[in-house]
């Protein structure tokens, strides 16, 4: 039996009310991006009904309500992560963002040549690239902790990894592809005997896993609202001291104190990062779906997703020819399984899936390294999340044995 | 089960023709399409402004295989001039199957890489390429 109350839930989610090409939509693909419910959709609708205008200046009522919103949205953030302030918590346009706040504004201050930075072979292309392009401006060398066989972070050589030289160390909560999820405890404990910061990509880990960023002392977290049945709007969280040193990001209104045609004094924190109009209606109803999440409870979460994991495990290794990669211990992955079927490209059997109305996706998923690295070119995924069924697992195992036939006549 | 899946398209990727290299090349390219990773790799050998020989190999879709495939049947023997009026209209009429935005790039892919290896790579416009 399921944690979770799937039934109720999938009722409010519009979106799955919906047929495609005559038949019951089969949405596999929350890794890419989640649905929304009914009361996320309509908080961004009330917004834009009732609250419209723009925040922080404004003195009359609409203003004040909308930065009230605002700020409101933000401080169920804090709680949802547990960060100790809410000035810990900035708005960006979504996780990819706030790794590239985090490399360029506490890189560009702290990296000098010859310095070291740390990321994984399991990392999505947003926690690789921000580095790269740190590293060839500095003159810093990139390193990354390799992989198993499995698809999990291999740590046997972390000491020799991350050193004195090591000045970021930045990982992943959870594989987009194999959905490894690393023991992130061991890593940022290893970082911070160094001195290094540990930067942790949340985007897969904040929809799927509890979350404390204070037991897990991460220095940097970033993740993003729409993976989590949000609007696209994301999050940095950052420990105050470290963003208080750092100097501003992007430049603009509404991040600044005082504003000379020759030099500016910073906002304080949050804002001193949140330059420009943000996106404030989507803040606003990711809050509501935190809410939401809250309501169900995160450890409640993880416990359907492994239970559906570990069904949809079992029912792929029946499909001949199906190899899914990761993890065997469901309690080291998270809610997906990318796969590969014997002659026959991801791409096609995506394609043949969606005549049967299941999303799934076939790609690298932003990781080629980690493709190139077990010589894939690219891989099947389906990813689950609080609305999916073992019926869908179901539908999705048939589907991919008739694809199986017809490539096999 | 489907018509994007027809028997010419199946039958095409699984047993492809022209698959393999050119000891004497006289051209060849290679490039992928990166939101999927379809590869492909075209040896030519042109003489005389005729593409005498032609013969790939890659990874990738259905599509992008059997796009392969017929458009280096289609091409053999045909002069560079004639090269150029093979364009998308061409291979998808050759394909003949509906094609959405992302599944066209995987179709077309073969005949980029054909353009750029028989006249480098400058000589490919984009305009298929959004």
């Amino acid at each position: 039996m399921s944690t979770l109350n799937v039934s109720s839930i999938r009722e409010d989610f519009p979106i799955l009310q919906q047929f495609v090409h005559g038949k019951p939509l089969v949405y596999l693909d929350s890794a890419a991006t989640s649905q929304k419910p009914e009361r996320v959709i309509r908080a961004l609708d009330t917004y834009y009904r009732t609250t419209n205008a723009n925040i922080h200046r404004g003195i009359y009522q609409l203003a004040e309500q909308a930065t009230e919103e605002y700020e409101a949205a933000r401080k169920k953030v804090q709680k949802f992560i547990n960060a100790k302030s809410w000035r810990e918590v900035i708005w960006t346009r979504n996780a990819t963002e706030a790794l590239n706040l985090v490399a360029y504004s506490y890189g560009r201050t702290n990296i000098r040549a010859g310095d070291e930075i740390v990321i994984s072979m399991l990392e999505h292309h947003s926690n690789i690239v921000p580095w790269q392009l740190l590293a060839h401006e500095k003159g810093a060398t990139l390193k990354h902790i390799p992989v198993d066989e499995q698809g999990q972070l291999a740590l046997d050589n972390l000491e020799n990894l991350i050193t004195e030289k090591t000045k970021i160390v930045a990982v992943t909560m959870m594989s987009n592809v194999t959905g490894a999820i690393p023991p992130l405890d061991k890593i940022i404990s290893r970082a911070h005997s160094v001195g290094a910061v540990a930067v942790v990509d949340a985007a897969q880990g904040a929809p799927h896993l509890p979350l404390d960023v204070r037991a897990l002392d991460a220095d940097f977290l970033a993740f993003s609202g729409h993976k989590m049945l949000g609007p696209f709007v994301g999050v940095l969280y950052g420990k105050k001291a470290l963003l208080e040193a750092m100097p501003p990001f992007l430049g603009g209104g509404d991040m600044i104190r005082q504003v000379h045609l020759q030099e500016s004094s910073w906002n304080d924190l949050p804002h001193k990062f949140e330059a420009g109009t943000p996106a404030i209606a989507e803040a606003i109803a990711f809050g509501t779906a935190i809410d939401y999440l809250n309501a169900l409870g995160m450890a409640n979460v993880r416990a359907h997703e492994m239970e559906l994991t570990h069904y949809a495990l079992d029912k792929l290794h029946e499909v001949p020819g199906l190899r899914v990669l990761g993890p065997t211990d469901i309690a080291q992955r998270g809610g997906l399984a990318a796969f590969e079927m014997e002659n026959i490209h991801p791409h096609d059997i995506a394609a043949l899936l969606d005549r049967d109305a299941i999303c799934i996706r076939a790609g690298h998923h932003c990781a080629q390294p980690l493709h190139d690295y077990f010589d894939l070119s690219a891989t099947a995924r389906a990813s689950f999340y609080i609305y999916n069924t073992p019926d869908e697992i179901d539908q999705l195992v048939t589907s991919l044995q008739n694809v199986r036939k017809m490539f096999n006549k | 089960m489907d018509d994007l899946y027809k028997e010419l398209i199946l039958d095409h990727s699984q047993h492809p023709h022209n698959h393999g290299t050119l000891a004497d090349a006289t051209n060849s390219y290679e490039d992928s399409n990166p939101l999927c990773g379809d590869k492909i790799r075209m040896e030519m050998k042109i003489e005389n402004g005729v593409i005498a020989d032609v013969k790939f190999t890659g990874k990738g879709c259905a599509i992008s295989q059997a796009s392969a495939s017929m458009l280096t049947d289609e091409i053999k023997g045909k002069s560079l001039e004639e090269l150029k009026h093979i364009d998308k209209q061409v291979v998808l009429d050759m394909l003949g199957i509906p094609l959405g935005p992302s599944r066209i790039k995987c179709a077309l892919l073969p005949l980029k890489v054909i353009k750029a290896s028989a006249y480098g790579m400058n000589v490919w416009d984009d305009e298929d390429e959004e």
